[in-house]
Formats: C-alpha cells, structure tokens, sequence
C-alpha cells in the first residue's frame, strides 16, 4: 500500500524501517528527528498522530500530495525527545499529554502546563508509562494572563449546564466581545490506554468501542484495521461492507442530532424537534438491523458480530426516500428563516489557513476549505468500489460547518443504497492470528479520521495501543473560532465543532 | 415549514405509550428510600446531569429522552441546568478521579432531599474501566445512590422505566 512516490516516505526512509502495515514506520536517529524538525518548515506534511512509551515517542505524518501516511519513530531512553511544537502547533497538547501518560519530556515545548493530569490520579497504580511523572499538586493550573482595562473572566464549568459531557472553559471577555478563550480539559481521562495493554484485540476492542460513544463503530473501526494489519488477517466481504453500513448509519444519525442541536442554539427549537425525530428513527433502524442503537461492539478484529437482520434491512430501504425528502424540506425552512441565517452566517470563522495547518479533519476541515476524507484518502475499501462523493465549504464559518454535515448526509444516503444493492454474501468473521506485529489504521467517523495503533506481543496480546480522536486538532480551533464573537455565540459555535470530551481525554 | 407543521398537526403524536415500571427498580428503590423521608413533590421532579467521565453513550440516549417519542416532560420530569433547582442527580461515567471534585461538589450544591441516579454500567460499578488508575469505579464510591439503570448504555425505555419508578416511589 506504501507509495514510493511519496516524498513524506523518501524522507523518513533515512531511518530504520520497521515491520509495520499497512504504512511503514522509520526508527529515526536523533540527528534524523532533529533534521525533521526542521525540514518540518517546510513541507506540508500534516501532523495525524503523537504518542509515546516510556523510552520511544511516535508521530504519524501524512502527505497529502501522494495520500501516503508515515510514521517516524524516536528511541529515547532518557525520556528526552525534541519537541515538534514549533513547527507544528498542533502537537503542543498531544506532547503535552505525552508528558502526563508516558512520563517523557519534550524539549523546546512552548507550554509545560500539565494536560490531562490534574493531580488525582491513583499513581500506587501505573499509569501507560509504568514510569509516572511525579505527582502534581491538584490546585497549581493557571490559565493564560490576559491584560487590559475592562477585562474580566467568565468560568465555566467542568459540569456544564446542558447534558454534554465534563470540561473547563476560561473566558476572558471584553464587555460581550470574548478577548481569549481557554479551554482546560482531561476531566474524562480514564486510562482508556493502560487498560488496552495485555489484553488480546478482541478484549481490547471494548475499549476503542468506548473511546467516544458517538464515534463507537468509527473508532472500533480503526482498531480493528490496525490489529488486522498488525496480524495479516483478511477480513471476508460481506464484513467490509456491514462495517461501511454502520458507519453510515452512524454518521447520518450524528449529523441529523447535531443539525438540528445547532439551529436549537439559535433559538429555533422547531428544527431541534424535527431532527431529533430523525435521529431516533436511524437509531431505531439500527437497532432493528443490529440489535444495538449506537452499533457498539458490532465492528470486532477479525470481522464483525452481528448480521443484517433482514427486517431491518427492509425497515432501512424504506427510509431513505422518506428521510431525503423530509431532509430537504428542512434544509428549505433553514435557508428561508434570516433570523437563524443571521446567527448561523459569519459566526466563529476558523480561517483555511489555520485549519490547514492544525490538520483538522471532518466537517471542521472540509468547511474551511479542507479536501479530505479518510474514507477516499488514503481510503479502505469498501469505498474504493462505491462512489462517494467529498463536499467542501470555503466559508469556515458556523453556516458553512452545518451545510457541509448537511451535504454529508446526503452522501450517506447514496452510500448506503449503494452498500445495500452490492452487499456480498459469505462469512462474517474470521479469527485473528496470535503473532507479533504492529498496524495502523484510519477511519472517517461522522466528526472526522479516527487513527488507531496498536503494536503485539509475540502471543498476539497488546503490547501498546493508541487511538486519537478527531477533536484533538479541532479544538484548539474552536478557541481561535470564537475570538472576537459574542459570549452568547459560544454555544452555537461549540455545537457546530461537537468536539468530543471523551475521545480527546482518553 | 407551514407545510411542514400542517403535516405535523394532522399526523399521530410520535410519542410512544409509557414504559411499564420495572420490579427491580422499585425493589431497589423501596429499599434505599424506606428508612427516608418521602416528600411529595407532586409528581414533579427536576433532573440534573451530570457527566462524571462517560463515554458519552449515556449522554446520547439520556438526550433522545427529550425527543417526541420519548418526551419526558409529559411526566413531569426535565432537566434543569443546574444542581441548586435539582431533586434528582442523573450521573453517568465510572467517576474519573479528575471529576471527583465536581460530582462531590455538584452533590452538595444539590438542595434535600435529593435522589441520585447512577446510569450505565460505568456509573454502577466502573463497568469496563474499573481498576484504572484514573477512575474511581462507580458513583457510589463518592455519593450515595438511590437507584442504579444498567445497560451499556441504557436505552431510552430503560431510563424511562427507570425514572418513572422513582416518581411513583414518591407518590406511595
């Protein structure tokens, strides 16, 4: 699957190549890590993932020019690894959360505030590193200064007054107008990576299923991947195409809550009712189809758990001509209403600039102008047989986010007429093979690419695993979103990023 | 949207019959609530959430409670944003260490009497991460629980059941 083509590949072919699948990872000398760095100035390779051990660091790049991922690699068994902040912002919280789990340190790193660690954690027990940084003092965090007359401060939560989940927001404003945003997250940290480790994929899948709930066939979708890669185990077609069934379902059901979530942000409760509706009727198809309503633990190494059940099938072919017609007779109301346009149009713009530059994927990259999708590049199959079709928005801002989700929607639909009229027969799952290995994976959920690592013990058990949620590149965009908007803006911009808690705190 | 809307008005309600009260959860909550005070608060009950480290699976379903099929509200329970006009604290999560503070804090902020409601299998008992040094293996171990609603996550029916035993719990 390597493209030599690749100039991302080239470069890090300098190093040692490592047995990894289905993209190679390079065992990097520090003189090859440091001479990264800098050609890192230069080449717009976007940073997909970073995580460590106690004495290696990884970070997965991917080239957009070739649709080739790559995976440098650090030994640094001082704990020391030089840090890619300054030329890649977007690695600033993933080093510093490398820093709380695996007890490395980052060297250059800009801002050495812990990140997920607030002081609480049991460390009698161990922490992923098995070799935790010392403890914290539970109370030492401080926000980032803002100067200048008038200013003041508005704390929110962790516990917010909507039912979403837990995190801390710092603003600082400027009577409406909010000078900086802040947030402060980590309150979900549940040590979702110690837990993976010494369990067969099988068990550990559980965990990837529950990384983010909304995301659970998204994400056990690219463990999966990885563990199947890892193994060399070939998953039987009927599975491929059940997995992308699922998917679907889940992204059209994500989209239809939050579109109308959105617009309920602004006030017009009549588009919150009517999406609602829709979502629960996705989530009672898929129950139908699936025996589950969020499809959790469906998607397994190996394969999947569950057939389509034929009733739900027909339940499912019947809905898409309904669920068309009733979309754009609201996406109608929407483009005719000024008093929602007005708040949804302009608000919380994240420049191309920027979205480029942290890599944010999803809805969040593809409204400010971002060409991609994991589903095409580097793409799994079973889209390389279906059309799919990729919609981008040059606008960035809260309108541009919702139509894109919108569009989406309406990309599902097709695909998954197009899964069911080809759906192959035959087996659903097959055993994955006890061997070491090391594979990697990458899945578009409804939010944006899952990535998924994990490296196995000669018996076939989790030797280390990671999984990186989308969010991590789109938060930090949310907090150049908001500058210069309104205070009452925020949940409205918020709600058009979704950005997940859970999958961002591990 | 007047088409929409003709069409809405002239169609079933979406709403779905109640869901029967389930034994176990009056058993349970027989039990917990025997020794306690039972005030009347006229069938009405004010719910807040709290987040206590969820996946956000809970979140997801304890949401489509608020939608037509289900719509709460008809019962005389909603949601309120926050803990002080609170009868009922809905804790989803294992209860992260880093979110202990707040649920205690949430829990006193919470005017008597109160009930807790520990839901999914993570707020029973850790469910799949017990053991990790960043959890605290269910709501019990910080606050007290008046009625545990399984389920990974639980569904909307099961939450409804759930809840609805609580309101007539207090009714008796």
């Amino acid at each position: 699957m390597a493209n030599q083509d690749s100039a991302l590949l080239a470069y890090l072919a300098a190093g040692a190549e490592m047995a990894q699948r289905p993209w190679p990872r390079y065992r990097l000398s520090r003189d090859q890590w440091q001479d990264l760095i800098l050609h890192l100035a230069v080449a717009d390779w976007t940073l997909l993932a970073l995580w460590g051990e106690p004495t290696i660091v990884y970070a997965t790049f991917y080239d957009s020019a070739a649709a080739a991922i790559g995976v440098a690699s650090l030994d640094c068994p001082d704990g020391h690894f030089p840090s890619l902040s300054g030329v890649r912002p977007s690695a600033i919280r993933l080093e510093r959360a490398a820093q709380d789990l695996y007890g490395l340190t980052a060297d250059g790193l800009t801002d050495v505030r812990p990140w997920l660690d607030h002081g609480q954690w049991r460390h009698a027990q161990s922490p992923p590193a098995g070799a935790p940084a010392a403890q914290r003092a539970a109370n030492d965090y401080h926000f980032l200064p803002v100067e200048g007359e008038g200013i003041h401060q508005i704390p929110v939560g962790p516990v917010h007054a909507g039912i979403i989940e837990p995190g801390g927001f710092r603003f600082h404003c400027n009577g409406e107008a909010v000078v900086r945003l802040e947030q402060r997250l980590g309150y979900t940290h549940k040590g979702t990576e110690s837990l993976m480790v010494g369990k067969l994929p099988e068990e550990a899948a559980q965990f990837a299923a529950r990384l983010s709930g909304d995301s659970t066939v998204a994400c056990s979708l690219a463990f999966a991947q990885a563990a199947e890669w890892a193994t060399g185990t070939t998953v039987p077609p009927r599975a491929v195409y059940l997995r992308a069934l699922m998917g679907e379902l889940e992204r059209v059901a994500n989209h239809f809550g939050d579109i109308g979530a959105i617009c309920n942000d602004a006030a017009f409760a009549f588009m919150l009712a009517h999406f609602s509706v829709l979502r629960e009727e996705v989530l009672r198809i898929a129950e139908s189809c699936f025996d589950h309503r969020l499809m959790m633990d469906r998607v397994v190494p190996g394969g999947v758990t569950q057939d389509l059940n034929p009733i739900g099938e027909a339940r499912l072919r019947a809905f898409m001509p309904d669920a068309r017609d009733r979309l754009s007779a609201l996406l109608a109301v929407y483009d005719n209403k000024p008093s929602l346009l007005d708040r949804t149009f302009g608000t919380g713009i994240v420049s191309a600039a920027l979205a480029r530059q942290f890599g944010a994927g999803g809805y969040v990259g593809r409204a400010s102008g971002r060409d991609i999708d994991a589903r095409r590049d580097p793409g799994y199959p079973p889209y390389d047989e279906l059309v799919l079709s990729v919609p981008v928005l040059p606008g960035g801002d809260v309108n541009s986010r919702l139509m894109v989700r919108a569009r989406e929607v309406e990309a599902s639909l097709s695909l998954i007429e197009q899964i069911l009229d080809r759906l192959p027969g035959g087996s659903l799952r097959v055993p994955i093979g006890r061997r070491a290995g090391e594979g990697i994976g990458l899945v578009e959920g409804f939010r944006g690419d899952y990535l998924a690592w994990v490296s196995l013990t000669e018996t076939g058990a989790v030797r280390r695993a990671h999984l990186r949620d989308p969010s991590w590149f789109q938060w930090p965009l949310l907090e150049a979103a908001i500058e210069n908007n309104i205070v009452a803006d925020f949940p409205l911009c918020n709600k058009s990023f979704n950005c997940s808690y859970s999958g961002h705190d591990l | 949207m007047l088409k929409i809307l003709a069409r809405s008005l002239l169609s079933k309600p979406a709403a779905i019959a109640p869901p029967p009260v389930a034994a176990e959860h009056m058993e349970e909550l027989a039990r917990q609530l025997g020794a306690r005070a039972r005030a009347r608060l006229g069938r009405s009950l004010s719910i807040r959430e709290v987040d206590a480290g969820s996946c956000n699976g809970c979140e997801l379903e304890i949401h489509a409670l608020n939608n037509p099929f289900y719509d709460l509200e008809r019962f005389g329970l909603r949601f309120v944003a926050s803990p002080r006009h609170a009868d009922v604290l809905l804790v989803t999560g294992p209860v992260t260490a880093n979110m202990r503070e707040a649920l205690e804090r949430t829990y006193t902020a919470t005017p008597d009497p109160k009930w807790v409601v520990a839901v999914g299998n993570c707020a029973v008992n850790g469910g799949v991460f017990a053991g990790s040094y960043a959890v605290v293996d269910g709501v019990e171990a910080v606050i007290p629980v008046d009625l545990h609603i399984r389920g990974c996550p639980p569904t909307p029916v099961q939450l409804l059941a759930g809840l609805l035993s609580l309101l007539e719990t207090q009714k008796r």
